[in-house]
């Protein structure tokens, strides 16, 4: 079997989400400076484009202290335990159908498995170790508390994520991300891209919420909320180590807004394509670009709401996840099903 | 079916290699300076008290069998899904009794207050 | 005997899953035990793989590893546990017993294993890979299975009430 094809998607995928998140790490400051009236970096390179560059440059010099009472070796695991998860969950994303390159047809994703939306779920259930043992290993308080508010924060939201999943599920009928996508490619009524968006609005929603908070982005990024928690879970990193925290949480919002655009926003189909005479090639080169378009608008709707919404105190966050999100996605999952067995 | 896994042992492979190397590369070439202060833990500028590693509240314990019990009900919902079409309105109301049975223990929990933060 | 892609990865992990597991009973620290234990879960997983059961691997990652050991880690936490040595049993009458216990398990699995001629399945089934799908547990699991399945959320009820009451005498 052939091994090359796969290690070079590997690299790519490796490749591709290190230049994305540096991208996405200047963007997202120069999108906070517009919103908050200031300038943001702008003197490494042109227009400071760099500055993501010399930040990893400089981290990636800087003294890595573990603290006296940590412990070492797993404090040494945990960002890896975050990278490592972040990094692979993207394998099994599709972005395009297939594609003739250098003379064979490529498929444009890495792994098509039969349980494909579950491993994305069992990697999500992965990165809470990672945070939980950063902050237990650093043996500080603010860690420690960070680190079990978090994993207390992620496994509540893994449950409405899960259950806003079925609602897709129910109506693609397979875990596989790319039957997921072909199954939207139909239309309602004639002119309506069958976008699970359009069929599950709740569902919708709900993830979009869920993902939010498995990302810890604002509005619940109360694993490190500075005024009470200093840094939360990596308040006692330092260096690159601190840096793969940083990092695996870009990684995640990439991938996060990757998923949404493949289960809802009808991934890397583009409407009314087929009517337009192109051949297979070009066909699939604007899927690609497709994909890349929607699941940028989905980023800079992350990075928007991130500089425009308050933080939630934690007490109503545990309320938002398990009185209202839970009972809402297993009410739409419900009706949904009910929906689907008595008109088919 | 196994080979089509394969990609996927070389991802998780490959971004565990990848984590591995940052981590490694960093204690290699940053420097080591290491002095009481700096290896204490923080606290706000004051001397550590005591170990961080106390007993907490009860509630995470709370919070982490719920989602264990949840978990399974989600778990059991996918294969559900995924075979609904063939299933019909039996498959429905199968699934509707299960998740009452499992709604009685929800509003039990709500109401003996385990869910509450305050 | 051929060495297929199939056979090296039996091998490979099984010899990672006895090797973990020993680990977990061996370590001090019993986050460490924990870290090991999901190490076990994993190698696992990737036995059902070889077995072509793909739900039932990605269950056991979801399930155990996901779910179940959170718990662990928290009450690991939760109790602050330290060392083992401040733990360990002063009476070792108790040690006795469970050595001779295992000792016992494991001349029971000899014995099934080499001497009382037990037929094993020495290849997977024709249909492996498609009773491992998704789609072939839900169409069983909600036809010949239904009543066992139903019957689970009894089960899980009773587990909602027991959690409850016993974290309750805190709550209040």
């Amino acid at each position: 079997m052939n091994l090359i094809e796969p290690l070079v998607k590997v690299v790519l995928i490796l490749a591709v989400m290190l230049t994305l998140v540096i991208l996405l790490v200047y963007s997202e400051r120069r999108i906070s400076a517009f919103i908050q009236n200031r300038i943001g970096p702008n003197r490494v390179g042109p227009k400071g484009i760099l500055q993501a560059v010399a930040d990893v440059v400089k981290l990636l010099m800087k003294e890595d202290i573990v603290p006296k009472n940590a412990n070492k070796p797993i404090h040494d695991l945990a960002p890896m335990i975050s990278i490592g998860v972040a990094m692979s969950t993207f394998a099994v994303i599709p972005i395009g159908g297939t594609m003739v390159l250098l003379g064979q047809s490529v498929r444009l994703m890495l792994a098509d498995v039969n349980i494909g939306i579950l491993y994305i779920l069992a990697l999500t259930s992965m990165g809470v170790y990672g945070i939980t043992l950063a902050g237990w290993s650093s043996n500080s308080k603010y860690s420690l508390l960070g680190g079990l508010r978090s994993s207390a924060q992620l496994i509540s939201y893994e449950l409405s994520m899960g259950l806003s999943i079925v609602g897709v599920l129910l109506i693609a009928g397979t875990l596989q991300l790319d039957g997921i996508v072909q199954a939207q490619s139909a239309y309602i009524g004639g002119w309506l891209p069958a976008w699970n968006v359009f069929l599950q609005p709740v569902a919708f929603v709900t993830f979009v919420v869920s993902a939010f908070a498995e990302t810890n982005r604002l509005p619940f990024d109360l694993p490190e909320a500075e005024p009470e928690l200093v840094g939360g879970y990596h308040t006692e990193y330092s260096g690159l180590k601190f840096g793969l925290f940083m990092l695996s949480e870009y990684v995640n919002l990439v991938v996060a807004s990757a998923i949404i655009v493949t289960l809802f926003l009808g991934g890397y189909s583009v409407p009314f394509a087929e009517y337009m005479n192109l051949s297979a090639q070009t066909v699939s080169l604007i899927q690609v670009l497709t994909f890349c378009v929607k699941t940028a608008g989905v980023i800079l709707f992350f990075v928007v709401i991130r500089w425009t919404l308050p933080r939630f105190r934690y007490d109503q966050l545990m309320d938002l996840g398990w009185k209202v999100m839970l009972p809402i996605a297993l009410a739409n999952l419900v009706v949904t099903g009910f929906i689907l067995a008595a008109f088919s | 079916m196994l080979e089509s896994y394969i990609p996927i042992f070389m991802m998780l492979g490959a971004a565990a290699l990848f984590g591995l190397v940052m981590v490694k590369l960093n204690e290699w070439l940053g420097p080591r300076r290491p002095s009481a202060e700096k290896l204490s833990t923080y606290e706000s500028g004051m001397e550590p008290v005591r170990t961080a590693r106390e007993r907490f509240s009860i509630k995470f314990y709370m919070v982490a069998v719920l989602f264990i019990i949840f978990d399974i009900e989600v778990v059991f919902l996918y294969p559900w899904a995924v075979a609904f079409n063939e299933l019909g309105m039996m498959g429905f109301v199968t699934m509707f009794v299960f998740i009452l049975i499992l709604l009685v223990g929800y509003f039990y929990v709500w109401r003996k207050g385990a869910l509450e933060w305050d | 005997m051929i060495m297929t892609f199939e056979t090296v990865l039996f091998y490979f992990l099984a010899a990672a899953s006895i090797a973990s597991a020993v680990m977990v009973i061996t370590r001090r620290s019993p986050v460490m035990s924990v870290l090991f234990l999901i190490v076990n879960f994993f190698s696992l997983a990737g036995l059902y793989l070889t077995l072509h059961a793909q739900f039932i691997a990605v269950i056991q990652i979801i399930v155990y590893a996901g779910a179940i050991m959170v718990l662990f880690l928290f009450v690991i936490m939760l109790l602050n546990l330290g060392d083992e040595q401040r733990l360990a049993e002063r009476i070792s009458y108790k040690k006795m017993i469970a050595v001779g216990l295992s000792f016992a398990v494991l001349m029971e699995v000899l014995y099934v294993v080499a001497y009382s001629g037990t037929e094993f399945p020495t290849k997977n089934l024709e249909r492996a890979v498609e009773i491992g799908t998704v789609e072939y547990i839900g169409r069983e699991l909600f036809t010949t299975f239904l009543f066992p399945f139903e019957i689970t959320s009894i089960l899980l009820l009773a587990a909602i009430i027991g959690a409850v009451v016993m974290a309750k005498k805190k709550i209040d």
